[in-house]
């Protein structure tokens, strides 16, 4: 009992929990003071991939609870239909092509960012998203129909403080200028969808290859059935 | 050899048991797009809801029934005054004046001359129409003209090419369908006329067009036509024109409805193409539309995996009570909308058997029972509506009519039958909301998605319970604001007497 005690004790006053600590309370001046922000998380290691992934999955659950959670007024969700790993799936899965994107193309043209960097950097900037749309999951519950514009103003304003977040990100990340990190943007969301495609024909051709194989092993089967 | 005869039988059970079960499959899936019921209708996400049947075959007459020597040949429309029906039989180049007795239709007689008129006889009439006098007007389209008569037969007067310069003179004048309002004004629907609806006064003088259709075109058809077009191109290309309406009926309170089935499909969802319209004097659509769809007919135009495109609404017709129901050739189907433009039920299929179509082409209503014609099969199917259907429209009067709690118990009735109708929630829920239940009402709005309704009653409980418990939020709000200055006040004094015990200390 009190071994563990002090187990859990000096666990929390070990160094890497501090430091865990420290980098998640980071995220409050990234918020607001984005240019710094992000230059010292990457270049002055104040943030970490393990607070980076803490809000990254905070996302996913604020995503959650606001399927479930938010007024049918404001939200059209056939909930009888949705399935909450395909919906934290369709996020994840293009946040992380993003990055990879991203990477791939900022790395051939002299980037600064590693791709722990560039993770680290857009987990951060979706912290605006958590901090606004969670209480206003609550909100949507206690507003009716025709107050809507208090609502939607507010989701747009989370919206559009990522995308901010996000572009100063990026171009803290890589040393880029604005221009820049403009082009690498488009470039990246091309980049993006050139993975998408590759993904897709090497499934067809993947699932071509196995019915071939299926195909014979019947013919097979039959033959000496 | 009988070996084999096994194998084909057993063959031949298996695919019976396979079909079999691909079509319980299809009965089973909720949302694959395809009817699985004679009636049915959409819930909120658009799904189709099986329902109780609405309407019921009551008969079918075909030509037979009636007596005639000449079967019906490609017959255009139907027009309905009191208990007598008149039948247009475009193809023989008469009109059938039939009488209903009870449940009986009988041919009261056949008109296909007009005492006094040159010509007196029809070229491929498309269309009639009875005044409340009496008096029959009959669109004659090969004979380039409206002909009334009185109701013995008797020519009255003619409504021909308007001489007018607005009246593109190169036109030949084609009356294809005509509406008669209460004081004797003829509207006439002419093919290859697309200004609108040709409007004569009852002394047939010409007044102008009403409710042309808009032009609709492509942002990009346009830049390439003015700019990118040499004058010559511009010549051979297709004129940016409105498109003619299909079919028009005139309503109790003289307004007229039009059907329209040539647009883009990709216009229908997003109510640009409207098919329904309903137009008032100045020609302007005043349809209210207050569902989550348009009022457009089907929303799934693939069925059996055979895209058959969106509905052709051919020919609509308004009951006393403002409820519209359209018919669609293209899957022989019935839709009724009311006033909100919400649709009440769906109903038919094409087919030979009874209450299906070959190709429905026209619409009537006689009380509450429905008429349709059928120009390939040449007969007309008599609908009545079931309890279901009656309850329907009892509940949607008595809620015209202001009597809401009336409205809701004809409602409860309904949910009875058919525990998925959004309408009914709706209308229990504002009879809950007019006694104060906002709880209760709440629920039902919840249940039909209808936020508007929802909000407001949201709102009357917020404001009751905000005055219930007032004494707790002002409680809760004051601590949020007292305990924070308590804290900053006393750590404040921690401060300062520290550093006077500080200073204390260096002294």
């Amino acid at each position: 009992m009190s071994a563990t005690k002090s187990a859990s004790k000096s666990f929390f006053r070990s160094e890497k929990w501090q430091k865990y600590i420290a980098s998640m309370k980071y995220a409050k001046y990234v918020l607001f003071h984005p240019f710094d922000g992000f230059w010292d998380l990457v270049h002055e290691r104040r943030g970490s991939i393990a607070a980076a992934t803490t809000y990254l999955f905070l996302f996913l659950i604020t995503r959650v609870i606001q399927l479930m959670f938010t007024n049918f007024q404001f939200i059209n969700v056939p909930l009888q239909y949705i399935n909450i790993f395909e919906q934290c799936a369709s996020l994840l899965f293009p946040f992380l092509l993003l990055c990879l994107a991203n990477w791939s193309l900022t790395t051939l043209f002299d980037g600064k960012g590693r791709f722990s960097d560039i993770y680290m950097a857009m987990c951060y900037a979706l912290v605006p998203y958590t901090l606004i749309q969670l209480p206003l999951v609550f909100v949507s519950n206690i507003i009716a129909f025709d107050e809507a514009a208090f609502y939607t103003v507010l989701m747009s304003v989370s919206t559009a403080w990522c995308v901010f977040l996000v572009f100063i990100g990026l171009m803290q990340v890589h040393d880029y200028t604005p221009g820049k990190t403009v082009i690498f943007l488009i470039a990246t969301v091309l980049g993006l969808l050139i993975i998408i495609f590759l993904l897709l024909v090497f499934l067809s051709l993947l699932s071509d290859a196995l019915s071939y194989f299926i195909s014979l092993y019947r013919e097979i089967a039959f033959r000496l059935y | 050899m009988t070996v084999k005869v096994m194998h084909r039988l057993l063959a031949l059970i298996m695919t019976v048991i396979m079909f079999a079960s691909i079509n319980i499959n299809t009965a089973l899936a909720a949302d694959d797009g395809y009817p699985v019921s004679y009636t049915y209708n959409y819930d909120y996400w658009g799904d189709i809801r099986e329902s109780p049947d609405a309407y019921r075959v009551d008969q079918v007459i075909y030509s037979v029934d009636l007596g005639l020597d000449t079967a019906m040949r490609k017959p255009q429309s139907l027009f309905v005054q009191g208990n007598d029906l008149y039948v247009c039989d475009t193809g023989n180049n008469r009109i059938l004046h039939l009488n209903r007795n009870g449940n009986e239709f009988t041919l009261v007689r056949v008109i296909d001359t007009v005492l006094g008129a040159e010509p007196n006889t029809f070229n491929t009439p498309n269309d009639v129409a009875v005044d409340p006098e009496g008096n029959i007007y009959v669109a004659d389209t090969n004979n380039s003209r409206v002909v009334m008569m009185d109701k013995d037969l008797n020519y009255v007067q003619q409504f021909v090419k308007p001489t007018d310069s607005t009246f593109d003179q190169s036109l030949s004048f084609l009356p294809n369908k005509i509406v008669v309002d209460k004081s004797g004004r003829v509207f006439v629907l002419a093919s290859n006329v697309n200004k609108g609806l040709v409007k004569f006064e009852a002394n047939t003088t010409f007044t102008g067009f009403v409710g042309a259709n808009k032009v609709s075109y492509n942002f990009f058809d346009y830049i390439w036509k003015m700019y990118f077009s040499t004058k010559e191109q511009r010549a051979q290309q297709v004129a940016f024109v409105p498109t003619e309406y299909c079919n028009i009926y005139m309503d109790a309170d003289s307004f007229i409805y039009a059907t329209n089935i040539s647009f883009s499909e990709y216009d229908l969802l997003s109510d640009v193409a409207q098919p329904i319209r309903r137009l008032n004097g100045i020609g302007n659509d005043i349809l209210i539309k207050n569902d989550r769809y348009p009022p457009i007919g089907d929303l799934y135009w693939v069925e059996q995996s055979i895209p058959m495109g969106p509905s052709k609404l051919v020919d609509i017709t308004v009951l006393d009570n403002d409820i519209y129901i359209a018919v669609d050739q293209t899957r022989g189907r019935i839709f009724g909308y009311d006033s909100q433009g919400i649709m009440l039920w769906a109903f038919g299929t094409t087919g030979n058997s009874e209450g299906t179509f070959t190709s429905a082409i026209s619409i009537e209503h006689m009380g509450k029972d429905l008429l349709v014609l059928d120009q390939n099969g040449g007969n007309i199917t008599v609908f009545t509506p079931t309890e279901y259907g009656n309850l329907i429209y009892d509940a949607s009067e008595s809620y015209l009519k202001g009597d809401y709690d009336g409205s809701a118990e004809k409602w409860e009735e309904v949910l009875k039958l058919n525990a998925n109708y959004n309408l009914a929630f709706i209308g229990i829920g504002r009879s809950l909301l007019r006694q104060d239940e906002y709880i209760k009402a709440m629920e039902y709005f919840e249940m039909a998605h209808d936020r508007d309704n929802y909000g407001r009653s949201f709102r009357l409980y917020r404001k009751v319970w905000v005055e219930e418990n007032i004494g707790w939020v002002v409680a809760v709000l004051a601590c949020l604001v007292i305990i924070p200055l308590v804290k900053h006040s006393v750590n404040k004094i921690r401060m300062e007497v520290a550093a006077y015990e500080r200073n204390q200390v260096r002294k």
